[in-house]
């Protein structure tokens, strides 16, 4: 009956939707607000944690990617041959977005060279070799007094400490510790729901070090600024539960249980989960007042502040089909074989090796890659624990998937749009909301890759937009020129109608307007104009002579000629009438002369280099503006100019028989 | 490639089909008890042609027949079109309309997954539209009947059409409750004396209304093995008491109780079996409830006023042609958007 009440009470508080939602989670005996969906795929986390942490020896030979972080690869500071000692810089972080690497034992550089790199498309990346001297001595560590530090400066130390997001992603970890007051951080979540099947490296991290995890914490909280802290993890760790309720209590934090529900880790759900907050899609949680860290990536920071060791190390789970699955302290750069060989070897069925959780996690491209930053858990794989799926069926379109999904799509349409290439209507129905968490997969009765098809859309849409974007930048970058061309052709036709008028009036001064202007002037005026036109013709004069040079020069191509010719006709025509006119004109008019030239050449060019490539076009226009820019007053250097335009002609000309050519070339070869 | 994630853990199709069969055994049982073991034949005759057709069209069309032909999705449709058609109907009758439902209806849209309409509807509603009077002469329930039929008698109906020379065909036959209350209406005859005469059973229809709590049962089953969602078979049912409660009240005279339009005809049938195919029906939460209530209030109001006696075939092949603009327009909030 109070159930009947409770729904009633339900639907006419929230409406119909309140009881259409799906909530597949039982939220009845904890303190949490559900998420939909979700699945409990079997844990098989027990295996590897009957076992405490174990450090590994230290291997042969390290391999250290330069890139092991989300961001900037960072900068080398060491070469081939140095000596180097454990602790020390590698690589410095290159701009924000980027993390240091450091030497995670003593010894020699032995290479710097591309190495095959833990990632599944087995592509090699640039790496540090290090061969280890056997003596693991520490460069000089200086803890950092964190309570007495001003807040930047402690940011700017952790910039240099190589600590990145531990839980996977990698994020450099001094990014999300930015005080740069934007926003204003309340509670620090700590993510210890580990919730993919496997995984037990954060488990174990609690169990045996939750007094340095809640030292981090504090450390953490005060650069933060944040009063309030909440510590999830999911009711399969009951020893890590107690653990860290134990420390919580005396350092003032809160220890939350939820639900064994894969991907209750996700930050957003564990969000969720933990306070009820939905942080919107478009949103970071920081601008809600919310920051997550990772249980591993606390206790680094805690290490770094107070005994000076920068991220050279991790814990790493190797499970699946080994002798004897366990945590492991693993220094980066560690050879997974050397793991492998320490959980007491392989089973002889394994066929690769897993990198991550089965849910999220890819397959190793070698059985010899580095351990880097990322490497949460090593799963050897074989057949039986992971079979390959059934081929697979049609949709049937039963939305089990959409009951999975933790975000709340809608799989089934999405694996529709992905299939048929329809992005716009992918991107519509939030494909980047995604979080490839693989619910959607893990029930689907057709056994479709559905997270492939997402993987595939959005990589297609990123392509496209990229594309889009040249695309349009290219298109303005042209509209830009054409209208520039047209502008500086306007400008100039407008400047020779004025000059022209100019000249006119001026010319008329003595004649026509000015009758009362006494003869005297008047004479005096009229010795200066035939002065200056005795200037004008003999100026005129050097300038032909020098001008034959480009004109002989010219290629013996007749429409060139024809052009030059005409320029000269025009030239001449205007010269002719000025010099008749006025001194003060003549020099503007040399001026233009050239400018008109060029304009025309100019215009002759541009129409001959769009029928070439675009990079011809650029080339010219740089030749086109170096011509334009500074106007000679003096006819000797018109002629110089007459001679770069013709040179330009020519080799636009050049330039278009070339393209002609090779054009050619390519249709005889398509033939 | 990153292929992850390397974990499933669903029922296969063919085990999700083979869950729906074992939920029609009820019925099926039910369904012999009142009309006797014809219906065997039936469901037989209808599998063969059912899996024959889906070959030969799987075949033509150049996929390959094992998997598809295993997924037992073929079966469905054939037991569903067999029980739906009237009990003795002719072995052609049920052939054509199992071919015209796998050939048509699913094969030539595509196959498996890619059908707009429910293939059992869309076979029942050509065998109704082509030979309306065999589709509507239903026998009686055994318990009713003035002639009894034994197996042999009733295989030779089936396939010769021939009856035992005693018998007349009309004495076999008789009209189902919905049939008759739409012909008694329209003589003038009230609601209170129709349902005087026996072929209305305690609350719907003589020997139907037990077929019809098997399939309840069998609904309830596959609703726990989470085969179905509670959405669909609920807002059916819940929208067609509502308009018939509704019309009920408003004229009791004219207008049948809503028990009885919950427990006669292909109520039952249709809210667990028939709306619940999840090809042919939307897959948002809300939009399954806007179907299921579409499909109620077509199959009442051609009850009511339309030209057939029963109204669940059209009602759902007209709802389904509205799947994907309800799909389109019940779209859930997603996580971190406002709605």
């Amino acid at each position: 009956m109070n159930a009947i009440i409770q729904f009633t009470n339900k639907l006419f508080k929230h409406g119909l939707s309140s009881i259409t939602e799906k909530n597949s989670l039982n939220i009845g005996n904890y303190d949490v607000y559900a998420f939909n969906g979700g699945v409990h795929p079997p844990e098989h986390k027990s295996e590897s944690t009957k076992l405490p942490i174990a450090r590994l020896p230290l291997p042969e030979k390290l391999i250290l990617p330069l890139r092991q972080h989300v961001g900037n690869l960072p900068k080398l500071r060491v070469k081939v041959g140095d000596t180097v000692l454990k602790g020390q810089i590698l690589a410095e972080a290159e701009g924000n977005v980027s993390a240091a690497i450091h030497a995670p034992t003593s010894g020699k550089i032995q290479t710097i060279d591309d190495e095959v790199i833990p990632h599944p498309s087995g592509l090699k990346d640039l790496s540090i070799t290090l061969i280890p001297d056997g003596i693991d001595k520490w460069q000089p560590l200086t803890p950092i007094d964190w309570q007495h530090t001003p807040k930047p400066e402690l940011v700017a130390k952790l910039r240099e400490s190589g600590i990145v997001g531990l839980g996977g992603a990698t994020f450099p970890t001094h990014i999300k510790l930015r005080t740069d007051g934007k926003s204003n951080v309340h509670t620090l979540i700590i993510n210890s729901a580990e919730c993919e099947p496997y995984i037990t490296c954060d488990d174990m991290l609690m169990r045996e070090r939750a007094e340095e995890i809640a030292q981090g914490i504090k450390i953490v909280q005060h650069i933060l600024g944040a009063e309030k802290c909440v510590v999830g993890i999911e009711d399969n760790k009951p020893e890590a539960t107690q653990a860290m309720h134990t420390v919580g209590e005396s350092y003032g934090f809160n220890v939350k249980t939820v639900p064994t529900l894969y991907p209750s880790g996700d930050a957003r759900r564990l969000i969720h989960l933990l306070l009820g907050t939905e942080i919107p899609s478009d949103k970071r949680s920081t601008d809600v007042g919310i920051q997550v860290f990772n249980v591993a990536t606390v206790l680094a920071i805690y290490r770094y502040f107070t005994f000076g060791e920068p991220s050279i190390s991790r814990i790493v789970t190797m499970t699946g089909a080994v002798q004897q699955p366990q945590n492991f302290e693993v220094l980066f750069g560690t050879p997974l074989s050397h793991l492998v060989k320490a959980a007491g070897g392989a089973h002889k069925d394994t066929t690769h090796f897993m990198m991550g959780g089965p849910m999220m996690g890819f397959d190793l491209p070698r059985a010899d890659v580095p351990i880097s930053k990322a490497a949460n858990c090593i799963i050897a794989s074989t057949p039986q624990l992971f079979a390959p799926p059934p081929p697979a069926m049609p949709c049937i379109r039963c939305a089990r998937c959409a009951d999975a999904c933790p975000v709340n799509l809608q799989p089934q349409e999405l694996y529709w749009f992905a299939k048929s290439d329809n992005f716009e209507k992918a991107r519509d129905y939030q494909l980047f909301d995604c979080i490839e968490c693989g619910c959607c997969s893990y029930v689907c009765p057709s056994n479709i890759p559905l997270v492939q098809y997402y993987r595939y859309a959005k990589s297609e849409i990123i392509a496209i937009d990229k594309a889009k974007e040249a695309a349009d930048m290219a298109r303005e970058r042209n509209d830009f020129r054409l209208a520039r061309i047209e502008r500086e052709k306007l400008e100039r036709a407008q400047k020779h109608a004025e000059r022209a008028l100019a000249g006119k009036e001026h010319a008329d001064v003595p004649s026509s307007k000015n009758d009362d202007i006494k003869a005297t002037g008047d004479d005096a005026k009229k010795a200066a104009i035939a002065a200056a036109i005795e200037r004008a013709k003999s100026q005129k004069a050097t300038a032909a002579t020098s001008g034959e040079t480009p004109k002989n020069a010219a290629p013996d191509n007749p429409a060139i000629q024809k052009e030059i010719a005409e320029i000269d006709a025009r030239r001449a025509s205007v010269g002719l009438v000025e010099a008749e006119n006025s001194k003060p004109t003549t020099q503007a008019d040399d001026e233009k002369q050239a400018k008109i030239a060029a304009a025309i050449a100019k215009a002759k060019e541009a129409k001959a280099l769009a029928e070439t490539s675009k990079e011809n076009i650029a080339e010219a226009n740089i030749s086109n503006d170096n011509l334009a820019t500074k106007p000679n007053a003096t006819a000797n250097a018109d002629a110089e100019k007459q001679a770069k335009i013709a040179a330009a002609i020519a080799r636009a000309k050049a330039q278009k028989a070339a393209a002609d050519a090779s054009k050619q070339q390519n249709d005889i070869e398509k033939k | 490639m990153n292929r992850s994630p390397y974990l499933t853990n669903a029922p296969s199709v063919s085990v999700i089909m083979l869950k729906v069969l074992i939920a029609l055994i009820p019925a099926i049982i039910a369904y012999v008890w009142v009309y006797g073991s014809a219906i065997l034949v039936s469901l037989t005759l209808a599998t063969i042609t059912a899996l024959l057709s889906e070959a030969a069209l799987l075949k033509w069309r150049a996929k390959p027949i094992q998997p598809f032909l295993f997924d037992l999705s073929a079966v469905v449709t054939a037991w569903l079109l067999a029980l739906a058609l009237p009990a003795l109907a002719p072995w052609w009758l049920v052939v054509v309309g199992t071919f015209f439902a796998i050939v048509v209806a699913k094969q030539l849209y595509g196959g498996l997954g890619y059908n707009p309409f429910n293939p059992a509807m869309v076979g029942y509603a050509v065998l109704l539209i082509s030979f309306p009077l065999l589709m509507t002469k239903w026998p009686a329930p055994m318990s009713l009947g003035q002639a009894h039929l034994g197996f042999s008698e009733q295989l030779g109906f089936i396939f010769n059409g021939l009856l035992p020379e005693n018998i007349l065909v009309d004495a076999v036959t008789s009209a189902t409750p919905l049939d008759y209350l739409k012909t008694q209406l329209m003589l003038g005859h009230e609601v209170t004396s129709i349902a005087t005469s026996p072929i209305f059973g305690k609350v719907g229809a003589t020997g139907n209304e037990v077929i019809t709590t098997a399939y309840l049962l069998g609904g309830l089953y596959l609703w726990q093995q989470r085969i179905i969602s509670w959405h669909l078979p609920t807002a059916f049912l819940g929208a067609l008491a509502f308009i018939s409660g509704l019309f009920y009240l408003i004229n009791p005279a004219h207008f049948a109780n809503p028990l009885f339009h919950l427990m006669t005809g292909a109520s039952m049938l249709a809210a667990f079996f028939i709306i619940t195919d999840p090809v042919s029906g939307p897959t948002t939460p809300r939009g399954k409830l806007y179907f299921a209530a579409g499909v109620a209030i077509l199959t009442y109001l051609i009850r009511v006023y339309g030209g057939y006696p029963d109204g669940v075939a059209f009602a759902v092949l007209l709802m389904n042609m509205c799947v994907p603009l309800i799909d389109a327009l019940t779209q859930p909030r997603v996580f971190g958007h406002s709605s």
